[in-house]
């Protein structure tokens, strides 16, 4: 035998099954092509088809029902060496389950050729109708003949991106027309249409190949398009994420000589989170321990926006806050999401906008007008007002986190600052 | 004393740990899609990894990993249950291959789609029963932000050396939280060597034929050796046969390979006070609240001893014998229906085991310290 890329003539699928003929053309192709076994990688689908695995002196990858085009993108991704030729066999059941992964490797243009063994059924589990069935064509699921057309697989991959689809009867010898796609640089597909001797002939007795596929209304023929093959844009690296993250020093004292649990809370777009964020690095210039969870409704733009924050001289192993020690409201948004917390304090600080009215609680209320310079600094304004009433960290020290960030001139200090020298 | 005297202190996430120590390990790849709560990975993924792809949908995402896996790639990826559960047979295929990948699995409240923004630790029992055949998938489980970093780096340790998937258990509360932390506490991470089969070896190269349960790997990629990867019960050549017997060697193998190399990868804190009959076991984001809890108590006198459990799968056997050297085991996860010592005990708890569990919401220390008084 003068075949390289198999080790047996006698392939393992049911007499004149088209499987047999789509294999040895592959094969052929290759030879013509001068590949050696070893520069092609196999992919195979489940289905008859897949069982050619051991036949072949490729390398060989057998995967999962409908998942072939997926993983034989992962390898092309993989694969640093160009001269390797990557080749999934897929059927018309393993297409209708992988769709999207076809799709994919289509509109990626990933490396690659997808050989469709299309023989219009199921083999492998019993001649069922798969989406590639052409209407009117009888299987073990529709014995009246298929109600619905079959998908267009060429079309499909052509519109996702392909830049070489092609469809071919597998009748004769077609190694020229593989040899075409297996040259293709890119994604390439290949729709073979061939019969099922053991479902397709005996459930559709008298009918001829040629006629089945004229009946389906999806032409023969060769589509390109051209397009550069796959190639992985990165972007910007990083190649240490610790690096990029800002070291804070421990220039600036902190009275607090236990452990505080804060909420700060007010609407999506008022700056609850950058606030948030000042506060807890000017606890750790501090010299403090922090741990801080934002939460908000998935719509980031609208509703709530809390943070809780923990504040501790010592590590804080436990982060969570049931009820906390001072809660700072800016809005009635805020004070909704946060109304049970507060109405179970019986002690610690309420620090609230004066525009809304005070829930229940057993802590002390301090209300102030956090909007006097504007609605959108009202969290900020808040964070200088929490520093001044609880003495936990300075102004100064969120001047500096402020200062060190850039963000000096994007905030109205001086207004705050103005503001604030009012609150007695 | 406050901690934040000497180092180098900046506000983290578990998340960035988790990255960052991967890539050093020797991960190149991350294949994201977006979900939550591990979007953050995904974001520092983009940045970090050598190879960066946005997947489709969560069964592309495990299938171009394994594809990555077979040309010799480590490829992590991060997700929670919806899509985890979509993952499964494709993480089966690559356990059956043997292909190295990790998994970062962030816990959420379930069942389905559940609450996306809030934690929970509810998928523990799918973890031991995910592989068809009941063989054990490796799952390790970070319980603070040292673990994000370390167990991230052993994880992909794991995943090549015994060449299968691993999951990274964690929760939304622990990689969604910024902490302050001190920088110079993280240790080194030596960036892993693989060793590959040696290509001048001039036997016939069987890609499925073990030392020490584990076979030589060799990537797609070189021309000297015939590779097959195969997903379907397979013999030492990689080729599709029904059960004989040295396919079923082979299916066996996979089992074994993984609980008897299992000690190699053992890892769990024991803080244990001698005159203890009380123990507190907790993993994942209760093992903080859990700390918290034992701290408190001892600080009130009282003798007690805690266990956080690291390595979550195979179950250590170490764990049942410490369980079973105290009066009183108190098991804390938030799950109401107490996962972890299903794991450990099955359906009969021994006499003095009590559970806390909760729904929806963190399990707080002063739920610990009360059980244990009572
Ligand atoms: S069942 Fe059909 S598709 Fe399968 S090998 Fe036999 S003839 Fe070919």
């Amino acid at each position: 035998m003068n075949n390289l890329f198999l080790n047996t003539e006698i392939l393992p699928y049911c007499k004149g099954c088209g499987h047999d003929l789509i294999a040895k053309n592959t094969t052929k192709a290759l030879g013509k092509l001068n590949y050696e076994p070893l520069d092609i990688i196999v992919v195979t689908d489940i289905g008859c088809h897949g069982i050619i695995d051991k036949a072949l002196n490729t390398h060989t990858v057998h995967g999962l029902h409908g998942r072939s085009a997926a993983l034989a993108s992962g390898i092309s991704f993989g694969t640093d060496n160009p001269d390797k030729k990557i080749i999934v066999f897929i059927g018309d059941g393993g297409a209708t389950i992988g769709l999207q992964h076809i799709m994919e490797a289509s509109r990626l243009n990933v490396n690659m050729t997808l050989v469709v063994h299309n023989n219009y059924l199921y083999g492998m589990t019993g001649g069922q109708t798969s989406g590639l069935t052409p209407v009117g064509f009888h299987t073990t699921t529709s014995h009246e003949g298929n109600q619905f057309s079959g998908y267009d697989i060429c079309a499909l991959a052509r519109t996702a991106g392909a830049p070489y689809v092609s469809r071919i009867t597998g009748i004769g010898d077609i190694s020229d027309q593989l040899a075409v796609a297996f040259s293709n640089k890119g994604f390439s597909l290949v729709e073979i249409l061939e019969i099922c001797p053991s479902y397709g002939v005996k459930l559709n007795p008298k009918r001829k190949l040629q006629e089945i596929a004229a009946s389906s209304g999806k032409p023969l023929g060769e589509w390109t398009q051209h397009r550069e093959p796959f190639e992985k844009h990165q972007g910007k690296k990083t190649d240490d994420l610790l690096g990029e993250v800002r070291e804070i020093k421990k220039v600036f004292q902190s009275y607090l000589k236990t452990t505080v649990s804060l909420v700060i809370s007010g609407s999506a777009g008022e700056g609850v989170q950058l606030a948030a964020g000042l506060i807890s690095k000017a606890c750790v210039s501090s010299g403090l321990c922090v741990t801080q969870k934002g939460s908000y409704p998935v719509t980031v733009g609208v509703g709530f926006s809390t943070s809780e924050i923990n504040i501790s001289t010592q590590p804080i192993d436990f982060h969570g806050i049931n009820v906390p020690d001072m809660a700072i409201i800016t809005s009635e948004d805020g004070l909704a999401h946060n109304r049970k917390r507060i109405e179970s304090m019986t002690n610690g600080k309420l620090m609230i906008d004066s525009s809304l009215e005070v829930p229940k609680t057993g802590a002390d209320v301090i209300q102030h007008d956090f909007r006097t310079v504007g609605a959108r600094n009202a969290a900020i304004f808040a964070v200088f007002f929490f520093a001044l009433k609880t003495g936990i960290i300075s102004s100064e020290a969120i001047l500096k986190v402020i200062e060190e960030e850039g963000k000096t001139d994007k905030l109205p200090l001086p207004k705050i600052k103005e503001a604030l020298a009012k609150v007695k | 004393m406050q901690e934040n005297k000497k180092g180098r202190h900046a506000l983290l996430d578990g998340s960035r740990l988790i990255i960052e120590s991967m890539a050093r390990a020797g991960a190149d790849a991350f294949i994201g899609y977006p979900i939550t709560p591990a979007n953050l990975l995904y974001q520092y993924g983009l940045q970090r990894m050598p190879l960066m792809l946005a997947a489709p949908d969560e069964i592309t995402t495990v299938q171009w990993m394994s594809g990555l896996a077979a040309t010799g790639k480590i490829a992590v990826t991060a997700t929670s249950f919806p899509g985890y559960a979509l993952m499964i047979e494709s993480i089966n295929m690559a356990f059956m291959m043997e292909l190295p990948m990790v998994i970062v699995l962030v816990q959420r409240l379930g069942p389905a789609t559940g609450t996306a923004t809030s934690g929970a630790q509810g998928d523990l029992s799918l973890l031991k029963g995910n592989i068809s055949g009941g063989h054990p998938l490796p799952v390790l489980c970070t319980s603070n932000m040292e673990d994000c970093w370390t167990l991230s780096a052993k994880a992909v340790e794991l995943a090549v050396k015994l060449r299968t998937p691993v999951v990274l258990l964690t929760s939304k509360e622990e990689v969604m939280t910024t902490k302050s932390f001190n920088m110079d506490l993280l240790p080194e991470i030596t960036p892993l060597e693989r060793k590959y089969y040696d290509l001048e070896c001039d036997g016939n190269y069987k890609p499925y034929k073990a030392t020490n349960f584990v076979p030589d790997f060799l990537p797609l990629g070189q021309n000297k050796h015939q590779i097959r990867f195969n997903a379907s019960t397979h013999n030492e050549k990689g080729i599709l046969q029904h059960a004989d017997e040295e396919s079923m060697a082979n299916t066996r193998r996979l089992e074994e390979k993984i609980r008897k190399r299992a000690y190699e990868y053992t890892w769990y804190d024991l803080d244990e006070d001698e005159q203890a009959k009380k123990l507190v076991v907790a993993f994942g984001i209760t093992a903080a609240a859990a700390r918290h809890a034992v701290n408190q108590l001892r600080e009130e006198g009282r003798h007690i001893s805690l266990l956080i459990p690291k390595t979550l799968i195979p179950v250590p056997e170490v764990y049942l014998e410490i369980m079973e050297s105290y009066d009183e085991v108190i098991v804390a996860e938030e799950n109401i229906n107490n996962q972890f010592s299903d794991l450990i005990y099955g359906l009969k708890k021994p006499v003095g085991h009590r559970f806390v569990g909760s729904l929806g919401k963190m399990i707080t220390p002063q739920q610990i310290r009360e059980e244990v008084r009572k």
